[in-house]
């Protein structure tokens, strides 16, 4: 097991480090499709620059990360490079070690659905080899997009969610939520994991279910609040707050990236703007509460979800996002033969990442096609992932059903029955 | 009965998730597979010869309110003078032994346009033999008419090339007569800049990389002292001879890249105007097209016009403009045995009237149309209605992806999980892989090698540089076929039934979307290498015929279509080659296509040896799978 992972590191670390040392990497860490305003790192080298001269690095439109990030670079910038992949490296490690430990979780299911031993020992590597070797991966730590640290950050928060730690956990969720706000719906699946591992049942009239979600909200919310006074020490002023969490959820920068918001945003008469601002936020917000009480029981799969719905709608996805939830996949391999759409999404996907340059370079440097085009394939893209999750979680219940009701179903009248979704 | 969203009952939800539906779809796809395809490859050419018939093209029609309902008179009296103009220049230029800067820039000023200059040096990664050439230093002259009737935001170009010999210098001529003349008018809203560019389109791309301070291909150029505002549209002017039969308009230019179809659509509203013939890939156009002759006319126009746009080279020095977003065409005199003259006079009140229009732009060229064909100057064929012939040849693709991806599936080894699906993946990973990384440093080698092994190349063998590079490639891209097909054994032992598949899946996959992609940035070589490698994706596995097959894969790899496709166009320019003589050229055009890699940066080279050569590689590593 050490082995093969070590090998896979070094397999990584080395892509890495052959394309930072090429002239890809400027190349790369201009596509709007890596990048985005938020983490852009030339945007946080411009903040520490302005953080040199004493001037606040929010004054100016161009930083829009938090201050401890700020901060934690004004110490590492002449090992940025360095930093990245160690926070790659941790991202893998973690992961490796949180799918260890939620393998203990499954054999409980009997039938031919349960994934052998053997299989779950696999896990772990292949959760690493999709994050490490996935080329989005690859390109956003290439374009040292901060998007890396928040992957890491989520990471370290599920890892200690699994260990049922509830401090730490809350605090690395305080910590998600604080670089990028969205996170915070990943509340409610914590809130039910540590639950389900108290054996404490899901009731709202019981006192002892209060209790706990009381406590670990306070956890939670304490340490964000410790966080965020903490920002405001370092800096001297609350210039961050409509810098950072405005700028994330009033979308003010209209560039062109992989997510839903541009374009339509670009289009939009003024005065709707405020409206429909409201229904694209609360749409990530939204399906937390059905996909909760739905998979109440399966906590980890609901992470799932949640990772997945954010990093399609949030206000600036990038592929380092979409890279997180994709390294979820191999934990679903079980759910593999009740897949319907893997074929015509992962289609979709290849002829999509291959598109957007092209279409991008049709648009911006050729100037024969227009931003219509390039919308066209986000539209695309973002549809193809859409289906993807739906997908899985058709399968992840279609699962259920038959692990309760058996695999080979028969109709009252003896033939065979076939499942359908409404 | 509803458990958990599920419910057990047949409904009528949609394709995608009613399960008997799909399966049914699905076994019909698989069952008719191999014709279906056979009818869509045919249906696709179909289409694509169709385009060019006439009731099925659209009628060109101006798009750009400020070029259309404006009038303007055209009054340019001074051909004679522009001709004599020329004939000094040619008389300067031939005792110079070169470009006649100083009288040239002398000449400008006493016109009294702002003059300056640029000199250039560009040293060739391998002596160029078409133009014999291969430390190149050159100095670029222009003069810039400021415009008086507005702020100098906007500019416009009219260029002509200072050519070796005696071509050429009445487009110089009429360029200085023409700067004359615009300096007396009044009407003038953006600078007129009148561009004398040496050594063509070096010259050029000197002159424009300075213009727009960029260097993308590691030129050395002295830096420009003057600039006039953004250039919106450019004109480059050919002229040898002093009375000319008719005009002919390039489009094509770098990469297939083309300008606005309202730039064709000016010059033959004024031609029709003026009462000059036109033409488009030196064809007149004619009426009869309801006869076959009249037919097969509109098809070798457009097909001179496909085959010029997949070579992806500039045709004319308007053709880099276009990476600048300036939207530029060449205007070419020919001089052939008709009876009917048009004299300098005529060309220059064309010129005249079509700069007035360009004058009278508000913004940009966007209205109409970037990607078309063009059967006659008159028609034209938009993407909506030529892609649907790619189309159709990339859902052959994607029905034998799909069919294998069935098949795949219903192997026994796949569909159960558990132990059986971790044994086979490790070996089925690395089948794939090995096959994908070797062929991808083969084409890695035939990108770079040329270039850099020349010098031991030429050492060692009786051979010059430019054939040193050309063989080396050749040689490079038959070494190929030798070395893959044997390579995955190594690795992985015998090559499983599910091993090939697995990998024509990925090949194929991949040919498809790398075919999209080609063709939405360029629509004819896309067309060209799907009509070849279609077919050959198609068809090939492990079981077929080994000899007949391989000799038809390397009569459908890229080399070959390349060579085909030179006979083709030398078929339709009227000046059928022999084989001897089609060796030589198809020697040049590689040449040539490497060198317009390296000095303008065009993408076809790159293209073919990184990516469409590896992926052909792939369907020769599947022919002989063991």
């Amino acid at each position: 097991m050490a082995a093969p992972l070590t090998l896979l590191l070094v397999v990584a670390v080395t892509i890495r480090a052959a394309l930072f040392r090429s002239s890809l990497a400027d190349l790369i860490a201009e596509r709007v499709e890596v990048v985005s305003p938020l983490n852009a790192w030339k945007r946080v080298v411009e903040g520490l620059a302005l953080l040199d001269l004493g001037i606040s690095p929010y004054s100016g439109d161009v930083f829009h990360e938090t201050p401890l990030i700020i901060y934690l670079f004004h110490f590492l910038v002449d090992y940025a490079e360095i930093t990245f992949m160690v926070s790659r490296k941790f991202v893998s490690s973690f992961r490796k070690q949180k799918y260890a430990l939620e393998a203990d979780r499954y054999p409980l299911d009997c039938l031919e659905l349960i994934r052998s031993p053997k299989e779950m020992y696999y896990i772990p590597l292949k959760v690493a080899m999709f994050y490490l070797l996935n080329p989005f991966t690859i390109l956003s730590c290439v374009a040292k997009s901060t998007c890396g640290l928040n992957n890491a950050v989520i990471a370290l928060f599920i890892l200690c969610t699994i260990k049922g730690s509830a401090l730490l956990s809350a605090i690395f969720l305080a910590l998600a939520t604080y670089q990028s706000v969205y996170p915070l719906t990943l509340f409610a699946p914590a809130l039910l994991y540590l639950l389900q591992r108290l054996y404490i049942p899901v009731n709202i009239r019981r006192p002892s279910f209060w209790w706990y979600t009381l406590q670990y909200a306070f956890m939670y919310l304490g340490s964000l609040f410790v966080i965020i006074c903490l920002s405001f020490f370092l800096l001297g002023t609350w210039d961050f707050l409509p810098s950072v969490y405005g700028f994330i959820l009033s979308v003010p920068d209209l560039t062109p990236n992989i997510g839903l918001f541009w374009y339509f945003f670009a289009e939009m008469f003024e005065h709707f703007r405020l409206f429909f601002l409201c229904v694209f936020q609360i749409n990530v917000f939204f399906y937390t509460i059905p996909l909760s009480i739905k998979l109440k029981e399966h906590p980890v799969f609901l992470i799932f979800m949640q990772l997945a719905v954010i990093s399609i709608f949030k206000s600036y996805p990038t592929v380092g996002d979409i890279a997180l939830y994709l390294a979820f996949l191999p934990v679903w391999s079980h759910l593999y033969r009740f897949l319907r759409n893997v074929f015509l999404v992962s289609c979709v996907l290849l002829a999509c990442s291959a598109l957007f340059p092209v279409l991008w370079h049709l648009w911006i440097y050729a100037g024969s096609a227009n931003s219509n085009f390039y919308y066209a394939i986000t539209l695309l893209f973002n549809v193809a992932q859409i289906l993807l999750v739906s997908d899985y979680f058709y399968a992840y219940l279609r699962r259920e059903y038959h692990l309760t009701h058996g695999l080979y179903l028969k109709r009252k009248d003896g033939s065979e029955a076939t499942l359908v979704l409404k | 009965m509803k458990v958990q969203g599920l419910t057990i009952q047949e409904n009528n939800m949609g394709l995608l998730s009613d399960p008997n539906r799909r399966r049914a779809l699905i076994s019909m796809l698989t069952r008719l597979n191999a014709p279906i395809c056979v009818v869509c490859y045919m249906a696709g050419v179909a289409w694509f010869m169709g385009l060019a018939f006439e009731p099925f093209t659209l009628r060109t029609y101006m798009s750009e309110n400020a070029m259309g309902s404006t009038m303007v008179e055209e009054r340019f009296p001074a051909g004679e003078r522009a001709l004599a103009t020329g004939r000094e220049f040619a008389a300067h230029k031939k005792k110079v032994g070169g470009m006649p800067v100083d009288w040239l820039v002398k000449t400008m000023q006493s016109q009294g346009l702002e003059v300056f200059t640029q000199r250039f040096s560009r040293t060739l990664p391998f002596p160029d033999e078409n133009k014999e050439r291969y430390v190149v230093e050159g100095t670029n002259v222009y003069g810039i008419l400021r415009a008086p009737r507005a702020p100098r935001t906007e500019a416009l170009v009219l260029s002509a090339p200072c050519s070796p010999g005696n071509n050429n210098n009445q487009a110089v001529g009429l360029l200085l007569g023409l700067s004359q003349y615009f300096r007396n008018q009044i009407y003038w809203a953006k600078d007129i800049i009148f561009l004398v560019n040496e050594h063509d389109l070096i010259g050029m791309q000197a002159w424009l990389e300075g213009y727009h301070h960029t260097n993308t291909t590691g030129m050395d150029w002295s830096p420009l002292q003057g600039r006039g505002g953004s250039i919106q549209a450019a004109l480059s002017l050919e002229l040898s001879s002093d009375v000319i039969t008719s005009l002919d308009l390039v489009l094509e230019g770098l990469n297939g890249q083309l300008p606005n179809l309202d730039l064709a659509n000016l010059f033959y509203a004024f031609c029709q105007k003026i009462g000059v013939l036109c033409t488009i890939q030196g064809k007149l156009q004619r009426d009869d097209w309801d006869t076959a002759s009249g037919y097969s006319h509109a098809v070798q126009t457009m097909m001179l016009m496909v085959l010029k746009q997949a070579s992806g080279r500039p045709w004319g020095d308007h053709g880099l403009f276009l990476r600048y977003h300036i939207e530029a065409a060449s205007i070419k005199g020919i001089n052939s045995f008709r009876q009917y003259k048009t004299d300098a006079t005529t060309i220059g009140r064309l010129l005249e009237g079509m700069f007035r229009k360009l004058n009278n732009l508000l913004e940009r060229l966007h209205q109409s149309y970037f990607f078309y064909l063009m059967p006659s100057l008159s028609r034209f064929v938009s993407i909506g209605y030529y892609m649907p012939a790619f189309g159709l040849l990339a859902v052959i693709l994607l029905l034998r992806a799909l069919d294998l991806w069935v098949q795949l599936s219903a192997l026994p080894s796949r569909t159960e999980d558990g132990i059986a699906d971790i044994e086979q993946s490790g070996p089925g990973v690395l089948s794939v892989l090995t096959p994908l990384v070797i062929s991808h440093l083969t084409g890695v080698a035939l990108y770079t090698l040329p270039i850099r092994s020349q010098e031991m190349a030429v050492e060692h063998f009786p051979v010059f540089e430019t054939e040193a590079v050309v063989l080396t490639a050749i040689a490079i891209y038959t070494a190929g076929l030798a070395l893959p097909h044997n390579t995955h054994r190594l690795v992985s032992g015998e090559g499983t039934e599910q091993g090939w598949r697995v990998l024509k899946l990925v090949a194929v996959l991949y040919l498809a979307v790398l075919l999209g992609c080609t063709a939405l940035i360029n629509f004819s070589l896309g067309f060209i290498l799907a009509l070849t490698l279609v077919p050959l994706a198609a068809f090939i596995t492990p079981h077929v015929p080994k000899l007949l097959s391989a000799l038809f894969m390397v009569l459908l790899s890229p080399g070959c279509t390349l060579f085909f496709s030179i006979f083709f166009f030398q078929e339709l320019q009227e000046t059928p080659v022999n084989l001897q003589e089609g060796w030589v050229l198809f020697l040049s055009v590689i040449s040539q296509g490497i060198l317009d890699h390296s000095l303008y940066g065009s993408l076809v080279y790159p293209l073919v040896a990184l990516l469409v050569y590896p992926c052909w590689l792939l369907f020769w590593n599947i022919l002989f799978w063991k």
